[in-house]
């Protein structure tokens, strides 16, 4: 079954789904009282928008996804953003988003199959590996002449794991032009903003140096993050791989949340979640 | 002793080589990955015949783990190359969760092991591969004995469904395995039936315990010796109906003695019935440089040292029955 969401969701639809996703997060979050909810509220409007407009997926689970869009969680730890997006799809019930981290749950504390949770094809969480993963899905797909394409999200920290800089050289070398990667470009990682504790410097001009296609959008505008996710899709099968940088705040949507890397890995409290649940009016129901 | 003639000599790595042309043209999922040593791992026929399923990835082993896992989602059957360092400790962390964990159908194939790599010296030389590899879940460990057993093997693991460590190495050595076998994971290999001394020996050293078990013969010891090609899973049921006949144990590999073959039988006795054992395999320490036979007898891993760890052991069991 193809998800019906496609085309059809009008764009404050979008805008409500992205509502909801964050209420769910931050009472995930909440109530196992772990996990990361900053870099996944910021993420949100990508995922969103990944999902319920710019992918061609099935919420029919199938591992190989022949013929789909793949998507690939490089940065794990913000799998709260991504359960919530994939139950909101229709992957699977959104009352399954309490177990988040608890004793016997599909959903764990980084994204795995061990668990056989629909959507997630790769385990991750140790950071740095998703880039080589989506490489290779992305060789397979050209391999059996499927026209999907494949997604891919990395935190900004994250690139300073060699193995990115590995894929970096590989895919350019490869014309792994079926590939749209993104970064969440928020500043922050949990000892302090990347700028002190190891600074990327000009990152469009790193990726460039490599040999992607580099687009820049802005992660917390849903009709910016719409308008450059077309444009890359209209960019693939050119003989580059595809790089967005993707400038986001932490924790956007909550304002005590905003742009600190104090939220990286926090869960609220109490009158933190009605505090933050105060902000985040939907109109959907929650799970 | 059951007599093992030979006529030719081959490396293992080339069997390898063989074996992935063959499951090449058995199954057009089959690819190859290497990280710039396609000659040392004999992978140049199988670039020759399918050079469309070949990807060369430079000297970037944590990248070709991931692209391998990457390359299972739509059916194919990635198989990696390189040497076995390069295989395992640097990149434990990548199979650990793009392959292991997240069950990917991986062939993680693994030339130039232990200390048989000779002059490169320890640096390449990796002795604690297997314990690296064994103790990943759903993880199967392979280390056949010469030629046609590794050919053998490398057409088998394609047929698998799940991740495999197949481990192999440079030397050339006999080739004393039937050309025809067929290869069954996790199905011990009766080499020589006897009654005094099980010797359970795996890769190079199974060729150096069937030199021991004929020097054996002639001083009047009947050494049942059995190739336990598949590490994990363990053949338990061989190992435990040899060892019920002859009441003690020599495991003989070319590994460290810790977290090896050796550990695993032992792991094994522990649990179902406690007996003499001793270990033919590196005693904790790194390698150096130096020619495979050099090695092999100054870290004790040839003939003559099967033949004393036999001695002693013997030497215990009768102490024990007293």
């Amino acid at each position: 079954m193809q998800t019906e969401v496609k085309e059809t969701l009008p764009m404050e639809e979008l805008e409500q789904v992205a509502k909801q996703v964050r209420r769910d997060i931050v009472r995930m979050v909440h109530g196992c009282q772990s996990g990361h909810p900053g870099g996944s509220l910021g993420c949100t409007d990508y995922l969103v928008a990944l999902y319920f407009r710019i992918m061609t997926h099935s919420t029919e689970f199938d591992m190989n996804g022949v013929g789909e869009d793949l998507f690939f969680l490089s940065n794990g730890h913000i799998s709260p953003v991504w359960y919530s997006v994939l139950a909101r799809a229709g992957y699977f019930d959104v009352s399954e988003l309490k177990t988040f981290r608890k004793l016997d749950s599909r959903l764990q504390g980084h994204p795995t199959t061990h668990e056989e949770l629909p959507g997630v094809r790769i385990a991750s969480g140790s950071l740095g590996q998703g880039l080589s993963v989506a490489i290779g899905a992305a060789l397979t797909k050209k391999l059996n002449n499927d026209p999907g394409l494949v997604f891919t999200l990395h935190g900004d920290g994250e690139l300073q794991e060699g193995q990115i800089w590995e894929a970096a050289l590989f895919a350019p070398h490869n014309k792994v032009d079926n590939l749209i990667s993104t970064i969440d470009v928020n500043g922050q990682q949990i000892d302090g903003p990347t700028d002190q504790v190891l600074a990327l410097g000009n990152l469009r001009a790193k990726w460039e140096a490599f040999g992607w296609d580099v687009l820049e959008m802005n992660g917390n505008d849903l009709a910016d993050v719409i308008r450059v996710l077309e444009l890359a899709k209209a960019k693939t099968r050119k003989g580059k791989p595809i790089m967005i940088l993707m400038q986001t705040n932490m924790g956007h949507g909550v304002d005590f949340m905003m742009g600190s890397h104090k939220w990286h890995g926090v869960a609220p409290n109490d009158e933190q979640l009605s505090l933050a649940l105060n902000q985040l009016t939907s109109g959907m129901q929650d799970y | 002793m059951k007599k093992y003639t030979y006529t030719e000599s081959k490396d293992t790595r080339s069997g390898f080589g063989a074996g992935l042309v063959e499951a090449g043209r058995k199954n057009e999922n089959v690819v190859a990955l290497c990280a710039d040593l396609v000659g040392s791992l004999k992978m140049g026929d199988f670039i020759k015949e399918f050079p469309e399923r070949f990807v060369q990835v430079g000297i970037a082993e944590a990248n070709m783990m991931g692209i391998a896992a990457g390359m299972t989602i739509g059916g194919k059957i990635p198989f990696t190359g390189t040497f076995a360092n390069f295989s395992t400790g640097r990149v434990y962390d990548q199979i650990r969760q793009s392959i292991a964990y997240s069950d990917k159908n991986v062939k993680i194939c693994a030339s130039h092991a232990g200390l048989t790599l000779g002059e490169d010296g320890a640096t390449h030389q990796i002795l604690e591969d297997i314990g690296m590899m064994k103790m990943l879940p759903g993880m199967t460990v392979i280390n056949p004995c010469d030629y046609n057993q590794t050919k053998a093997a490398t057409v088998a693991i394609a047929e698998y469904e799940g991740p495999v460590y197949l481990r192999f190495g440079r030397p050339v050595i006999p080739v004393f395995t039937p050309a025809d076998q067929e290869f069954v994971i996790g199905k011990a290999w009766m080499v020589n039936e006897g009654t005094d001394v099980s010797i359970f020996a795996t890769g190079h050293l199974v060729w150096e315990a069937i030199k021991a078990g004929e020097k054996l013969a002639e001083m009047g010891i009947s050494a049942e010796i059995i190739n336990i090609h598949t590490i994990k899973p363990l053949d338990d049921e061989a190992i435990l109906k040899s060892v019920a006949k002859t009441g003690c144990v020599v495991s003989a590999e070319e590994h460290n003695r810790l977290g090896g073959l050796g550990d695993s039988i032992a792991q094994l006795l522990a649990k179902n019935t406690p007996l003499p054992m001793e270990y033919v395999a590196v005693n904790d320490s790194f390698g150096e440089s130096g020619t495979p036979e050099q090695l092999m007898k100054k870290y004790g891993l040839d003939d003559e040292h099967i033949i004393k760890a036999v001695q002693k052991v013997m030497e215990r069991k009768k102490v024990l029955a007293k």
